[in-house]
């Protein structure tokens, strides 16, 4: 697994294909970006972590709200920052063009599951919406639409009526949308 | 065989197997690989609960009976080691706690095999009495079952253990626990020399379990994509079955066969791996890709789903391009008469002396107007060249498969589409729509970004408002008056371009009687320069009108929408009704004409009769006096059209998008309020307008494309330049729209619009085909009646008799109306059927709520019984035992909550063996067990359906538990 270091093995390269939605070409432009995100000394380690600071400069994550959470959800690593190259073409996996619906709503629960606990309950969605309306004072909701809009849906997507959104009952709602699968991409 | 296993999601099965590591997620098996597969998840579920418990249940197999001496002398030495592990380190004993579980697993199938005799219901008693092994009851059963059916035990045995093995070893490479692969190997070895004796002890039974195996493995390499894992556990699962499948696939098939067998696996490998790199190369071929996601991390996937539009136009007009050109064009240039030979490819004497002047050129008159570019120029001659190519009928055919496939092609996508979309209900979700699905990930444009924010929030107050009170007008009765005022404007805007057409045609028909040298060039342009300026400034002023509307954003982009559309196919009906006046015009001149050349023809033919010795007179083809041949005058009027249409669009994308840009950009510097912000601002790229110019332009394409052989080529060009010419353009000088517009909301709505216009612009071709005579001296049709004449000349000359026969049989309206008949019918008996799934579908949509509730509720009644017996099993002086067990797993919850930062995966150590036995798993707590079995099961179910109250913690963690896990290490 330490064949990252500066070029791609060729059996690793294939493997890469087989368990990624990556086309070969995809998977090598993914690792001479990665690359590029890496120090000097990063570069010699057996598998390099490029730090979340250096991720999400990368323009297709500069602007996504959601950046910090996605980088937090596909990380491996104990602490929970920074992606090795794996981690980096998982990523890239979910969000890539032919993903199937149930991966990419798996990592969307994911990444919307701000305190990782396997619901998406009122503080998640609260966190969510914040996120979605930008970080200006203008754009955001005042606390009662806030509240509004959370028992709304709630009322829509909780089946179970336990208050909080899990996992099964989002993908349900998800799978519905005609617009989730074109918009939950991100290509480099 | 318990219900539960058969509803289980998908989702349930994800998670068995992301514990497991190992099995497939295809439920579509055969029944029996289905029973395996629930026998493997069985097995773990024990070993999961075995863990914590380990020991005990360790002591209890090694009584439990035993087969052969070597494996009881094993059993104790790992029972020995395991316990002194098990005071050293909680992880290892983990490890250890499952291989036992294993054993444990394969010493209990040995007294089922045993007592195979023993009724199911004794076995659930002989359970009651033993406590401890209540948790694996059903799997027993579950494993009785199988075995019986299965009567040979051996291999099987074999085969199961092999499984366990793997996926303990799975999840021990998973924990990362090093500790743990000691006793894998040695397992293993013992494997491999069982496995040198199978290839030839196989029978046939085992064989197919072998291949089922096989097959579960190659299953899951093609589903581990579409696994929620981190790629580590994704490569050695790959690597793991990958080594299976090379061990085992060799065995299968006998003596020849499995040369055979082994030859197509080797071919299948091959295969796929060419599939692979011929993917690849697709996916390097489709052009402008990278151009494409630039646009789409600018300006999101809106503006990006034009020029996907853009592409597939292109496509589309590629391969109609390469019908006319290969079939049409090249032959009669190649083969047919060469230019000069006869009078219809001969430029006339009076137009000569100016034919090669770049004006007429640019009309495409002159040399263009007679070459292939045109209908006029091809020859009725049945047959041309030595390939003998039935020249008249490939241009009949030609014309009529653009149609064809022009409509197959539009209707495939737009079935597509809507499978895409999969017809969900539009309501139901609103909220959650907007809250879920609304962000665009592709938006990499900090501004854009901005604007998406805006939207977003927008769109929740709307939402919110519109929830809130279903909007109540303050002033009704104006609103309505000034809707009925914008239609009425609209109105008079389409009556009034409309008109204005058709006066612009009829006074250039003027113009062409009285020649066109002695006018200027706006005069001989009048027609298509008003139609595309028309098209420019009409939207413009609807724009303007619809303000006093106040409808909707939305709303108010489909009115517009509607009412360009009307423009623009107004304005072609006007046009196609003054070319149709002009075409009857022509077809009087020719009555003429050809009264005139038969008078002019019997002249010359009496000058030659005097001296009949001397060569009949050749006069030049140029000065044969010809017809008007109505069918190159339309096809140049479409050619000219799309001429005049392309420039305009790419001056107004300069001047209108490139100059205001420029301007903006550079007199900001100097002016006296914000150009930026201010009034003229930067344009933004309008997707609807841009889609909807597209649409049309291809409208005009089909409905030239018969008269004029040249017009796909040009729409390809046209297509071409605008992809590069409007990629720059959006790039450069356009800012992201503010209200952004989901791009696949519209999809179909644009396909459902290219339908309307490509079945109003084939109408008047096909019906000027079907009706007009063709000209008697130009065109492949001339001397034919009508054009599809063509066809019936085919069938009498070149084929059989009988072939002709059955066609004019065919063709007898006492079969074709029939037939219709019959294709009504079936649609409408399609329509019900469509109809009657759709309320199948709103009825099980219903049931599936109702279970739900119900579910629910009985959980939470399961749930709260079993909370109660728990605690008064606790109370009871024998619960030590319980005691006892829960310890462990107490420590381990600490230890994993020392380990694990994030503490807030509780429930993830629930499944490790932990405590919070009432809701989260009431199996695990034996009381209930115990008591309720029956009550059990449906909690089971319910579980499994829909993660109703008491239960979503169970299956939720152990998806998550793999992060917990990595945390671990």
């Amino acid at each position: 697994m330490g064949a990252t270091a500066s070029h791609l093995g060729k059996d690793l390269l294939s493997e890469y294909q087989e368990l990624t939605f990556l086309t070969k070409q995809e998977i090598l432009l993914a690792h001479k970006r990665f690359t590029e995100l890496l120090s000097r000394e990063d570069k010699n380690l057996p598998d390099p972590r490029a730090p979340t600071e250096a991720i999400l400069t990368l323009p297709e994550l500069k602007s996504n709200p959601f950046r910090e959470r996605i980088v937090r959800v596909f990380s491996t690593s104990e602490s929970r920052d920074g992606l090795t190259f794996e981690d980096f073409l998982d990523l890239l996996s979910a969000f890539s063009d032919s993903a199937t619906l149930e991966i990419k709503s798996h990592y969307a629960f994911r990444i919307f599951d701000f305190d990782d606990d396997g619901t998406l309950d009122e503080n998640d969605l609260e966190k969510l919406v914040n996120c979605l309306t930008g970080e200006t004072e203008e754009t955001r909701l005042t606390p009662d639409e806030m509240k509004q809009l959370i028992s709304n849906i709630l009322e829509e997507s909780d089946i179970d009526k336990d208050g909080t959104v899990n996992l099964s009952e989002f993908q349900h709602v998800i799978s519905r949308s005609p617009d989730f699968v074109s918009s939950f991409k991100i290509v480099l | 065989m318990p219900k539960d296993h058969l509803i289980t999601s998908e989702n349930d099965i994800g998670i068995e197997l992301e514990d497991s590591g190992e099995g497939c997620d295809t439920r579509n098996g055969k029944p029996t690989s289905g029973r395996k597969r629930r026998r493997r998840r069985e097995s773990k579920k024990e070993r999961k609960k075995d863990e914590g418990r380990g020991s005990r249940n360790a002591q209890h197999a090694v009584d439990s009976g035993e087969r052969t001496e070597k494996e009881r002398q094993r059993k104790r030495r790992k029972d020995r080691e395991e316990k002194a592990e098990h005071v050293q380190s909680l992880d290892k004993s983990k490890v250890n706690s499952r291989d036992f579980a294993a054993k444990n697993k394969k010493n209990l199938k040995n007294e089922k095999t045993r007592s195979k005799g023993r009724s199911k219901r004794e076995l659930e008693e002989g359970e009651a009495k033993q406590p401890q092994r209540k948790g694996c009851a059903k799997a027993e059963e579950n494993e009785q079952d199988t075995c019986e059916r299965a009567g040979k035990k051996k291999g099987k045995k074999k085969k199961h253990r092999k499984k366990v093995e793997t996926s303990s070893e799975q999840e021990s490479s998973e924990d990362g626990d090093k500790e743990g692969e000691g006793e894998d190997e040695e397992v293993e070895e013992e494997e491999e020399v069982e496995k040198e004796v199978r290839p030839e002890t196989l029978t046939p039974e085992e064989l197919e379990k072998l291949k089922e195996a096989v097959d579960d493995k190659k299953k899951l390499i093609q589903a581990l994509r579409g696994k929620p894992w981190p790629m580590k556990k994704k490569h050695s699962t790959l690597r793991e079955s990958q080594e299976f499948l090379e061990k085992y696939e060799g065995a299968l098939g006998k003596g020849k066969g499995r040369k055979l067998y082994a030859y197509k696996v080797m071919m299948n490998k091959k295969w796929m791996k060419f599939k692979r790199d011929f993917e690849n190369f697709t996916t390097a071929c489709i052009p402008w890709e990278m151009k494409i996601k630039e646009i789409e991390s600018h300006f999101g996937s809106s503006v990006a789903s034009y020029f996907i539009f853009l592409r597939w136009m292109y496509g589309i007009n590629m391969i109609l391009f390469g019908l006319t050109f290969g079939l049409v064009m090249v032959p009669e240039a190649l083969m047919g008469r060469p230019y000069g030979s006869m009078p219809r490819k001969t430029v006339p004497r009076a137009e000569e002396t100016n034919a090669m002047d770049f004006a007429v050129l640019w009309d495409f008159g002159g040399y263009a107007q007679y070459s292939v570019l045109f209908y006029g120029y091809y020859n009725s001659q049945r047959a041309i060249g030595w390939l003998k190519f039935r020249m008249p009928l490939s241009y009949f055919l030609v014309g009529v498969g653009t149609v064809a496939y022009s409509y197959m092609v539009v209707i495939r996508k737009m079935a597509r589409n809507a499978n895409e979309t999969g017809g969900g209900d539009e309501n139901s979700f609103n909220f959650s729509w907007k809250t879920f699905t609304s962000w665009d990930y592709l938006i990499g444009n900090p501004e854009t970004a901005d604007n998406k924010f805006a939207s977003i929030t927008t769109s929740f107050k709307e939402a919110i408002l519109e929830e809130q009170e279903s909007r109540k007008d303050d002033n009704i009765h104006l609103t309505r008056f000034l809707r009925v005022l914008a239609n009425f404007l609209v109105l008079c805007c389409l009556a009034g371009s409309g008109y204005l057409i058709y006066f612009v045609v009829r006074r250039s028909q003027k113009f062409a009687l009285e020649g066109f040298e002695n006018h200027t060039w706006w005069e001989r342009n009048e027609v298509n320069m008003v139609m595309s300026l028309l098209g420019m400034f009409c939207p413009m002023l609807f724009d303007v009108i619809s303000a006093l509307e106040n409808y909707h954003p939305r709303v108010a982009l489909q009115w517009q929408l509607g009412r360009i559309f009307a423009l623009f196919l107004g304005n072609l009906y006007t046009f196609i009704i003054a070319l149709m006046d002009e075409i009857n015009l022509k077809r009087k001149e020719e009555d003429v004409v050809q009264f005139n050349m038969t008078m002019w023809e019997a002249s010359l033919h009496n000058n030659t009769a005097d001296n009949s010795t001397a060569p009949p007179l050749f006069t030049h083809p140029a000065d044969v006096p010809r017809g008007p041949c109505w069918e190159t005058m339309v096809g140049q009027e479409f050619v000219r059209l799309i001429i005049s249409d392309t420039m305009t669009t790419y001056i107004t994308l300069l001047i209108g998008d490139f100059l205001r840009a420029v301007l903006v950009r550079f007199l900001n510097y100097c002016w006296c309020w914000d150009l930026e912000a201010g009034f003229p601002s930067y344009s933004e790229f309008d997707v609807s307008g841009n889609v909807l110019g597209l649409i049309f332009n291809q409208g005009m394409i089909w409905m030239g494309a018969f008269y004029a052989p040249c017009l796909p080529a040009l729409n390809v060009l046209r297509l071409h330049v605008s992809m590069y010419l409007q990629c720059w353009a959006v790039m450069c000088c356009n800012v992201p729209q503010e209200r952004v517009f989901k791009a696949s909301g519209s999809n179909n709505f644009y396909m459902a619009m290219l339908l309307v216009i490509l079945f109003l612009s084939t109408l008047p071709a096909i019906y000027t085909i079907v009706t007009i005579p063709p000209s008697f001296d130009c065109g492949p049709f001339s001397g034919k009646a009508r054009m599809f004449d063509v066809i019936q000349e085919t069938l009498e000359s070149d084929f059989p008799a009988w072939i002709s026969k059955v066609f004019s049989y065919a063709a007898n309206p006492g079969l074709v109306l029939p037939f219709m008949l019959l294709m009504v019918l079936a649609i409408y008996y399609l329509q019900s059927t469509s109809k009657s799934y759709k309320e199948a579908n709103v009825e099980l949509k219903k049931k599936l709520q109702m279970q739900n509730e119900e579910n629910k509720k009985k959980n939470k009644r399961a749930a709260l019984k079993a909370a109660m017996e728990l605690e008064e099993a606790r109370k009871a002086p024998s619960s030590r035992t319980a005691e006892q067990h829960y310890n462990p797993s107490h420590q381990h919850r600490r230890h994993d909550m020392a380990d694990s930062r994030a503490g807030s995966f509780s429930s993830d150590q629930g499944k490790n063996g932990d405590d919070q036995a009432p809701f989260t798993d009431c199996r695990r707590s034996q009381p209930v067990k115990a008591s309720a079995s029956s009550r059990g099961r449906h909690a089971n179910q319910g579980a499994t359906t829909g993660y109703p109250a008491g239960h979503p913690r169970q299956s939720e963690p152990s998806r998550l538990q793999r992060v917990a896990s990595t945390q671990r290490r």
